[in-house]
């Protein structure tokens, strides 16, 4: 146990706080000073205690463990301290591939002219293939993005409202006696109440999905500004990426860069099966996905072993009240859906949709509405 | 009007009375020493359980418990009541829990009946005002956990599985926390003597609101290493020799490595050992495992993936 100098240890402490902050860790100044409170509490001498104090007052998330693990031990030194058990994770960052720079040479011919656009042409853009735009037409169509009204689809809560027909509502008609002085009151009747259905969107992020991924991502923040507290979104690449924190801001740009930061593995090979199964285990078996709309957003490459995507989305399937699997080539004239992964995908799937552009989202949000 | 210690009242949940030769909480004065007084009652506690625990005693904050199913966020709670000698208080959130579960309700037939007796006895002249005072009385009302665990501080709360709970119940519960007060209109104000000691639980199937962790202290709790879960399965299980302890423990933790559905957690370690012992068994081998797995996996798919390496699982 290495003896830290107690004479005043408080600047240490608070410095520790801010390079925390800095990881991206929640200190804000309650946490930071509940925190000096409770390192005040028990033995600074001793490295464990230091440690725990810490992480019960300045974590509120196990994704803040690796990273509160790194930071302590960088920040009091030689301390050792594997007591969370988690192992930390090197951090990852990288930017949303700029999908507008036209590197893959898709419409170089299109990319300096100039574009007017008249109301004919809106309705135009709203069928174009939103992986063949050009820089100004991508621009225009992120405005008609706002025009998108997601609406939740419902389902019954076991709350109860008043209604003049359903079942019989004892406490109001009780109530109501009493205040008739114990004669017989009108009955009241009680129906349950609805509440916003979980959607949960999936987002393929892989490089096969490289000119879509910036506009799904947009799209997915329409759907989660739309009801922030009931739209979950992730993106799936060779890893699993929660992207509804980022995208709950309401600057459509801002929210883009944060996401951007937040995933890794933009326009990286596919393990779809994998992913799946990581976003099973630690969001969607646990409730996210238990009688959730779940949207898959895949053009259903998948590089790993098929059986695995199959068995996942079986599993899915059983959890989720409807799952709708959006593919942006399932639009094109002539699509099979032959590819490995979707052709294992496919028997587990309530709906394929297209998603390859405008139009065709809005005819998803229908489909997410009335699932 | 001041709280009355729960007289009389229906106390929902499993309250019993403090008895006043316990442990002073306040008495107790580092993590060392809740780590002892937990292990005389059999919990087993890690140092940052202990740290956890001792820290939300001593600061008067509640303690928000997240880990994987099985861990002993709920056991921690029941632990902590036994080990202090307090009552404990348990609620369970659902989905669509309301104050009127969780707080207090007025017994709405009880009072009619209450109402038409005074009727009948006074012979139609009722003073209006002394019949609507005798309504709102203490025999009428029916405490829920919440409102016995205010009138019964200091105990332990346990609210259990906060995330099934919806927003609206967290906001409310949040301002019962800050304020260890509650108002019925009719009745007058409860005011918990001394905070109750709170441990909340999650399983993450939801995030709960920052603003509610913010007030909470955060402990994520691991499965136990190898050590610790042979001691906690030789405390816990009457009779368990050491060598099914360790064989069970070992098994567990290789479960626990592979990509299961779901990875058995402490409480399976003990069904298992149960099991075992039911069967008179005082050693783990391939028979036995292969009858009693049911007690430690709970998907067809996981019993399928380990009866086929069953003999690499058992090492």
């Amino acid at each position: 146990m290495a003896e830290t100098d107690v004479t005043d240890p408080l600047p240490g402490l608070v410095g520790f706080t801010t390079a925390l902050r800095e990881a991206g860790l929640p200190c804000d100044r309650h946490r930071v000073r509940t925190y000096l409170d409770a390192v005040e509490r028990v033995d600074v001498g001793d490295a464990t205690q230091l440690y725990w104090a810490g992480r019960v007052t300045l974590c509120a998330d196990p994704d803040d463990l690796p990273r509160y693990d790194q930071a302590f031990a960088s920040w009091f030194g030689g301390a050792d301290q594997d007591a969370g058990g988690m192992p930390v994770r090197r951090e990852q960052r990288a930017r949303i591939a700029p999908l507008s720079d036209d590197g893959d040479g898709e419409g170089d011919t299109e990319a300096g002219e100039q574009l007017s656009v008249a109301a004919s042409d809106v309705e135009l853009l709203r069928d174009r293939d939103l992986g063949e735009l050009s820089d100004a037409e991508r621009r225009h169509l992120r405005e008609l993005f706002r025009t998108l009204r997601p609406v939740s689809p419902r389902r019954r809560s076991s709350r109860l409202r008043s209604a003049h027909r359903g079942r019989l509502d004892p406490r109001r008609t009780f109530r109501a006696m009493i205040a008739a002085g114990g004669e017989p009151a009108r009955l009241a009747y009680a129906r349950r109440r609805t509440r916003p259905r979980r959607v949960v969107l999936l987002v393929d992020v892989s490089g096969s999905m490289k000119p879509y991924a910036d506009s799904l991502l947009r799209f997915a923040h329409v759907v989660v500004r739309s009801a922030p507290a009931d739209v979950e979104a992730f993106t799936l690449g060779t890893r699993l990426t929660r992207v509804s924190r980022a995208l709950r801001q309401r600057d459509p740009e801002r929210a883009m860069l944060a996401a951007g930061e937040a995933v890794a593995d933009f326009a990286g090979g596919t393990r779809l099966g994998e992913t799946l199964r990581v976003f099973l285990d630690r969001w969607g078996q646990r409730g996210l996905a238990r009688r959730a709309v779940v949207v898959v957003f895949s053009d259903g490459w998948e590089r790993g072993d098929t059986a695995l995507l199959g068995e996942q989305m079986a599993r899915l399937r059983r959890l989720a009240h409807s799952v709708l699997w959006v593919n942006p080539h399932a639009g094109r004239d002539g699509y099979e859906p032959v590819q490995s992964g979707i052709a294992a995908a496919l028997p587990h799937v309530d709906r394929l949709l297209a998603g390859h552009s405008l139009a065709t989202l809005e005819r998803l949000l229908r489909e997410v509405r009335d699932a | 009007m001041t709280s009355e210690p729960a007289a009389g009242g229906t106390a929902a949940g499993t309250a019993r009375t403090a008895s006043s030769a316990g442990p002073d909480p306040s008495s107790v004065s580092s993590p060392a020493k809740l780590s002892a007084l937990l292990a005389d009652i059999g919990y087993l506690a890690d140092d940052g359980v202990a740290t956890a625990a001792f820290l939300s005693l001593r600061m008067g904050k509640p303690l928000f418990c997240e880990g994987e199913p099985g861990t002993g966020k709920t056991s921690l709670a029941v632990a902590l009541s036994e080990s202090l000698e307090l009552p404990l208080v348990r609620l369970q959130c659902h989905e669509g829990i309301d104050a009127a579960q969780a707080l207090y309700e007025w017994d709405f037939p009880r009072q009619l009946l209450h109402l038409r007796a005074l009727e009948a006895a006074e012979g139609g002249r009722l003073n209006v005002d002394d019949a609507e005072q005798s309504l709102y009385t203490e025999r009428f009302l029916l405490a829920r956990p919440l409102l016995t665990a205010l009138r019964s501080s200091p105990c332990v709360l346990l609210v259990d599985e906060i995330d099934r709970a919806d927003d609206e119940f967290e906001a409310f519960l949040l301002q019962l926390l800050d304020e260890n007060t509650v108002t019925i209109p009719e009745y007058g104000e409860v005011r918990a003597a001394q905070p109750p000691l709170v441990v909340l639980t999650s399983n993450r199937t939801r995030e709960v609101h920052d603003a509610l962790k913010r007030r909470c202290l955060y402990h994520w709790l691991e499965h136990p290493d190898l050590s610790r879960e042979i001691a906690i399965l030789r405390a816990r299980v009457p009779g368990i020799g050491r060598r099914l302890a360790e064989q069970i423990a070992e098994t567990l933790q290789r479960l626990r490595t592979m990509e299961l559905l779901k990875p058995p957690g402490v409480a399976e370690a003990l069904d298992w050992a149960n099991a075992l012992r039911a069967l008179g068994r005082d050693e783990l081998d391939a028979e036995s495992a292969a009858t009693t797995l049911g007690a430690v996996l709970k998907f067809s798919e996981d019993l399928d993936r380990v009866r086929a390496r069953l003999d690499a699982v058992l090492g």
